[in-house]
């Protein structure tokens, strides 16, 4: 193994000697370093020879060590004479050389730091944003209204294969988890209920309880937030990565319009079927209420049946499901719209479908609240 | 300092090398030249370990790359230095951040010294010392290479790769990399092994060229390819594009 890099020290009549020795490269520097950094002739202004004859073989790091040496020796008022260096490793000393006096010639910024100005400013700046986000949410609707509207006029337009495909990816393909999730939401809601209900030997109540409560609310909110995350997020990724890929540029250039090609279908496979998956969760969580309560509390399908008839109406079933449409609306115009606002990374790509579906459970479920009092006032 | 001895690529039913034999040595600059999809880049990434051939051995700095255990192989990597075409630079990190990803993985150096290392790097590469702080994001095409290229140099590598190292930058700014390439590899004594399409950076920089053609290697000089005879190297390099590179290579020469 070659030897490693070595400074070593010596008088000289008058003259200070520093031998460099072995190689001077990255392994070596650690070493090197803290000595490097104590060497010192212990007299004002002396005369210093610098002899790199005996070294081997350097590297950047190695004549960055060399580099700062000399700067301090010389800083300190001593004066320093290299001599002995190979042709290569003076062609590296003079190119660190030249890359250091570069690289400290520029100023380094430094940013002050303000916690309390710091915070108002990350908070206006938060609020601005949304606000702009908001508004530029408000103007794709109208895009994608106009859009509609112009495709209603020239009906011969409108793209029934994508339409069936994004049908499929959104309706059927979510059967199985929209499923599976509503009917362990019956099943947890009637066992809760059922717990308090029994106190008061009520125990067939929990039909009212789980008639009203899954028709309403839950049913179609649960749906809405999985399609959200399922449907939504694959929206953005979709047209994000078609963005990346400039394919959405190419349409424009080619005479197409992005919206009417990818959003609209888009929302309308999702009109369709968010409706279609909300009845498909309600009969399902009525289902998991219906195996819990013959389970725990023995009460029959037959009982069930003919209780939840006289608990909730068509009524019931209609107010849950006229927020459907609504929802749909909401996360395919959130998940189209991130997907458009995707830039050039890949990186961005990512960021924006977390983004789209946070914004679209956040909206679905701020309209859900707002539908409530809505219903309230309406006395329905 | 790199030898490939009978490599076979297959994908599938696809056979992409058929007994490939390359030498690399020490100080040169290879360039490794042939048509889309005949396997540049595949060859590239098998010898970085990227990829494993279907047969055949790879030995770079004597060491055979499929024998290695995670230490030695860990140990080899830091030994070369990898520029990938877009520069590949972490994005979530600034161009400084980037370089000192390696020196920390590998060195145990004070912070400070790192820094420092890595600003020499930046302002080797030739990029301007704001340029430091900023995101991969914020930077063109062309700087994000030489951000690429300094990293890939940050531990004083001994082998260089290249991959298509002039593609997608002006050429203004590809004659630029190819002589910082130059002049980079004579100052720090680097083996440089590139792929790439760029017939100029060829005539400009490149001591011996390997060209992949009929899932094998030819290898050799400017001047001995030019008297090849195969079809295809005749016409890329007295195709009407390669004539230009000739005349500019020579005058260069004068």
């Amino acid at each position: 193994m070659v030897e490693r890099g070595s400074l070593s020290t010596a008088w000289a009549g008058q003259q200070w000697v520093l031998s460099a020795a072995g190689r001077w490269d990255l392994g070596a520097v650690q070493g090197l370093e803290p000595q490097l950094r104590r060497v010192d002739p212990g007299r004002a202004a002396a005369s210093i020879c610098l002899d790199l004859s005996g070294m081997t073989a350097l590297d950047t790091a190695g004549a960055l060590l060399i580099d700062r040496l000399i700067a301090r020796l010389r800083g300190q008022g001593h004066s320093v004479a290299v001599v002995g260096a190979r042709d290569d490793l003076c062609t590296l000393l003079k190119e660190v050389r030249r890359a250091v006096a570069a690289a400290v010639s520029a100023p380094q910024p430094v940013e002050p730091v303000r916690p309390f100005r710091d915070l108002l400013e990350r908070v206006g700046h938060a609020t601005v944003t949304a606000g702009r986000e908001g508004l530029a949410l408000l103007g794709f609707l109208g895009l994608v209204t106009v859009t509609a509207l112009r495709l209603l006029r020239r009906p011969g337009r409108f793209r029934a294969r994508p339409f069936a495909f994004h049908l499929e990816q959104v309706g059927l393909n979510a059967l199985g988890i929209v499923g599976l999730l509503s009917f362990l939401i019956g099943v947890v809601l009637a066992y809760q209920g059922a717990d308090q209900l029994r106190r008061f030997g009520a125990d067939i109540f929990v039909v009212n309880l789980l008639g009203i409560g899954v028709l309403r609310e839950i049913g179609i909110l649960m749906t809405a937030i999985i399609v959200a995350g399922r449907s939504g997020s694959a929206f953005t990724a979709q047209i994000g990565t078609m963005k990346v890929n400039q394919e959405i540029d190419a349409m424009r250039t080619l005479g197409l319009d992005p919206v009417e090609l990818l959003v609209l279908p888009r929302m309308l496979a999702l009109l369709v079927a968010l409706p279609l998956l909300g009845v498909y969760a309600d009969i399902v969580a009525l289902a998991g209420g219906a195996v819990m309560a013959y389970g725990y509390l023995d009460i029959t399908f037959g009982q069930f049946l003919r209780q939840l008839q006289m608990a909730v109406g068509a009524g019931t079933l209609f107010v849950g499901l006229v927020k459907a449409p609504v929802f749909a609306v909401v996360i395919s115009l959130v998940g189209c719209y991130e997907g458009m606002r995707v830039t050039g990374s890949a990186e961005s790509v990512g960021l924006l479908t977390t983004r789209s579906v946070v914004i679209s459970i956040f909206l679905v479920i701020v309209l859900d609240a707002f539908f409530s009092i809505l219903f309230s006032y309406l006395g329905v | 300092m790199i030898r490939v001895r009978g490599l076979h690529t297959r994908f599938g039913a696809q056979v992409v090398h058929a007994g490939v034999d390359l030498d690399v040595r020490k100080g040169e600059v290879l360039g490794l030249v042939g048509g889309s999809g005949a396997g540049k880049s595949v060859l590239l990434r098998e010898i970085v370990g990227l990829m494993q051939p279907s047969a055949g051995r790879i030995e770079v700095l004597g060491q055979d790359t499929s024998r290695l255990s995670e230490e030695e192989r860990v140990r080899l990597q830091a030994r070369w230095g990898m520029l990938f075409q877009d520069g590949a630079l972490f994005s979530s990190l600034t161009v400084l951040e980037n370089i000192q990803v390696p020196l920390k993985e590998h060195t145990s150096l004070p912070d400070d010294l790192i820094a420092e290392i890595a600003r020499v790097k930046i302002a080797m590469v030739g990029l301007p010392p704001d340029s430091a702080g900023k995101y991969p994001a914020q930077l063109s095409g062309g700087m994000r290479k030489r951000a690429g290229l300094a990293r890939a140099l940050a531990l004083d590598p001994e082998i260089l790769f290249l991959d298509e190292p002039t593609a997608g930058l002006d050429p203004i700014g590809a004659a630029a990399f190819d002589q910082l390439i130059g002049s980079l590899q004579k100052s720090l004594g680097l083996t440089v092994f590139m792929v790439t399409h760029d017939l100029d950076s060829l005539y400009a920089i490149c001591d011996r060229i390997a060209v992949l053609i009929d899932k094998r290697l030819i290898v050799g000089t400017i001047r001995t390819l030019l008297e090849e005879s195969h079809p295809w190297i005749r016409d890329y390099f007295h195709g009407p594009r390669g004539r230009a590179a000739q005349a500019a290579g020579r005058a260069a020469e004068r």
